[in-house]
């Protein structure tokens, strides 16, 4: 019998596929595609205490072997979202956590106050987004902010926390360490990588908001060596996600160190990739006569 | 009923109609469920190049399962596209986005317009345009590599305009219409940025309603992302803020309801 189940700070998955957030709104987009039911989690689109209108068009644009995005965090604010959003997910058979963002502490204690008695697995708290002026990355790039705006967070917070981290850093296992001391129960990583792209015959930058997030599978190896680092820098749970386009890739991700996996960017340019990752790590477990997923977790040393 | 899919199509045959324009039909499933001012998304088969293309839906072949695309070589992706012959695979995702409201042409005298690659969506819109008083179709070229005329001829009365006067009047749409005096109860248009502020203000001053539709830098083309965003005069339903997703919004709004 193959056991695809994990668990992360005490709560069970079915399997490790979650969806990366922003990637995938609330599923409502991709239920039409996939059935929800066979993910491990949805992570929802970053939402905040009020709505934001996010950042001007173009806010994407293709790069070699991935995309950036200065999306700017568009959200309709955490009322509509426990209004709509949440019952919808509910009629699904899987975990959901919602990513938090905010501009201050303030407004992320906010969020995670008015969510704390709705039927939700986890936060994963966004101190990594490198699209927003204010919050966002800021709190995330520095080690010393990140312990505070944990701590502050995981007081109020009433179900586990997941710290997302910046790879925009010199040392993400500080940053992890930071989080891990200040009580975060979970560390998901990567978030997208800062660039820029310019298009020479506008001789104009192809985003509006000049730098973007670079994702897609471009950025795995980098996501593969910061979550083996940090795999063996802390000891909460990892999430690790950054470019996974299929089940190798997701295994890839585990064996370095991750509990669970997600899936970003490739949702845009195959719908069903979240699907295929679950069939395909039982397809990869199958092959290797593998019982329980949890055995090749951090498996290469 | 109309459900979104990633298929892979074929290409049923391909010919360039223009100097860096393309016509090309596949063979998909998801042709009958395809109205007028629909757009599929076209992926590459370079992993390199990983987002789909947005490309309107030019003409339905529902009998064949067939749809036909008219698209301009602008980069990677379309560069790609015209190197395919028939029997090609081709993936798509489809149909996506709201299309043109056709119960708005009933009984009205109505004006298509398109200028430059904003010209294929309106030949399936005018042949499944019923019971209009009038069908203008007004058609706006760079020069005389014109395309399309033929078929939109079997549909309306086409009127041309080109950018350096070789052929109809010298101009845009706008100097066609008001070269040759025509005049409208309802728009429908899909062009370049500039064009449709012209659609917009004119609609606005002769009270017509036109809808338009729009384009804009696409990742998802089903409404997760948020990249599509236009602005809009009122709180979106759906966003809460002013700005609607023109992947599933859209692509085709009432002009007077968003910010161009």
């Amino acid at each position: 019998m193959m056991n695809t189940k994990v668990i992360i700070a005490g709560v069970e998955f079915k399997n490790p596929v979650m969806t990366a957030s922003g990637t995938f709104g609330s599923g409502m987009e991709y239920a039409e595609f996939v059935d929800l039911n066979k993910l491990g989690a949805v992570v929802t689109k970053g939402v905040a205490n009020v709505p934001w209108e996010g950042n001007p068009t173009p806010r994407v644009c293709e790069t070699y072997g991935g995309m950036l995005n200065a999306i700017g965090l568009q959200n309709p604010g955490i009322d509509v979202f426990i209004e709509r959003d949440i019952p919808f997910l509910k009629q699904f058979d899987t975990r959901i956590i919602v990513n938090v963002c905010g501009r201050s502490a303030a407004d992320y204690v906010e969020v995670v106050e008015k969510l704390s008695d709705q039927p939700v697995d986890m936060l994963e708290i966004n101190v990594s987004c490198p699209n927003v002026k204010h919050g966002g990355i800021a709190f995330g790039q520095d080690p010393k902010c990140l312990f505070d705006i944990t701590k502050e967070i995981k007081a109020k917070a009433k179900q586990p926390i997941i710290m997302k981290l910046s790879p925009n850093v010199t040392d993400i296992t500080e940053m992890a360490k930071a989080a891990e001391a200040a009580g975060s129960d979970a560390v998901s990583l990567i978030n997208t990588i800062t660039g820029m792209k310019i298009d020479i015959h506008k001789r104009a930058f192809a985003l509006a908001n000049k730098t973007g997030g670079l994702s897609g599978p471009a950025i795995k190896p980098v996501a593969v060596r910061m979550v083996y680092q940090v795999a063996n820098a802390v000891k909460i749970p990892i999430i690790g996600m950054g470019g996974i386009a299929n089940a190798e890739d997701a295994i890839e991700f585990l064996l370095a160190g991750a509990t669970g996996v997600a899936v970003g960017a490739m949702n845009f340019v195959n719908p069903y990739t979240t699907v295929e990752v679950v069939d395909g790590i039982e397809d990869y477990m199958r092959t290797y006569e593998i019982e329980n997923l949890t055995e090749i977790i951090g498996a290469v040393k | 009923m109309e459900r979104k899919k990633k298929e892979r199509a074929v290409v049923y045959r391909q010919t360039q109609i223009a100097a860096g324009i393309y016509d090309m039909w596949i063979d998909t499933s998801i042709a009958d469920q395809a109205r007028p001012g629909q757009f599929i998304s076209v992926y590459t088969q370079n992993q390199s190049a990983l987002l789909p293309r947005p490309i309107s839906i030019c003409e339905v072949d529902r009998e064949n399962g067939r749809l036909r695309i008219v698209y301009r070589v602008a980069g990677k992706g379309t560069s790609e596209f015209a190197t395919y012959k028939s029997g090609h695979r081709i993936d798509v995702l489809g149909t996506l986005g709201n299309g043109f409201p056709l119960e708005e042409a009933k009984n009205k005298k109505v004006f298509l317009m398109g200028g430059g690659i904003g010209i294929p969506p309106m030949l399936q819109l005018a042949k499944e345009i019923d019971g209009a008083l009038s069908k203008d179709i007004i058609v706006g070229y760079r020069n005389k590599e014109l395309f399309l005329v033929e078929d939109l001829k079997k549909y309306g009365t086409v009127h041309i305009a080109t950018e350096d006067g070789s052929v109809g009047a010298k101009g845009n749409v706008m100097n066609a219409i008001e070269e040759e005096g025509l005049c409208a109860d309802v728009i429908f248009a899909c062009g370049p940025m500039p064009m449709l502020r012209a659609i917009k203000a004119y609609a606005q001053e002769k009270g017509i309603p036109a809808y338009i539709s729009l384009e804009e830098r696409m990742a998802c083309g089903v409404g997760a992302c948020l990249g599509c965003v236009v602005k809009t005069k009122e709180i979106d339903h759906h966003s809460h803020v002013n700005n609607a997703r023109i992947c599933t919004d859209g692509p085709v709004y009432l002009a007077e309801e968003v910010e161009i």
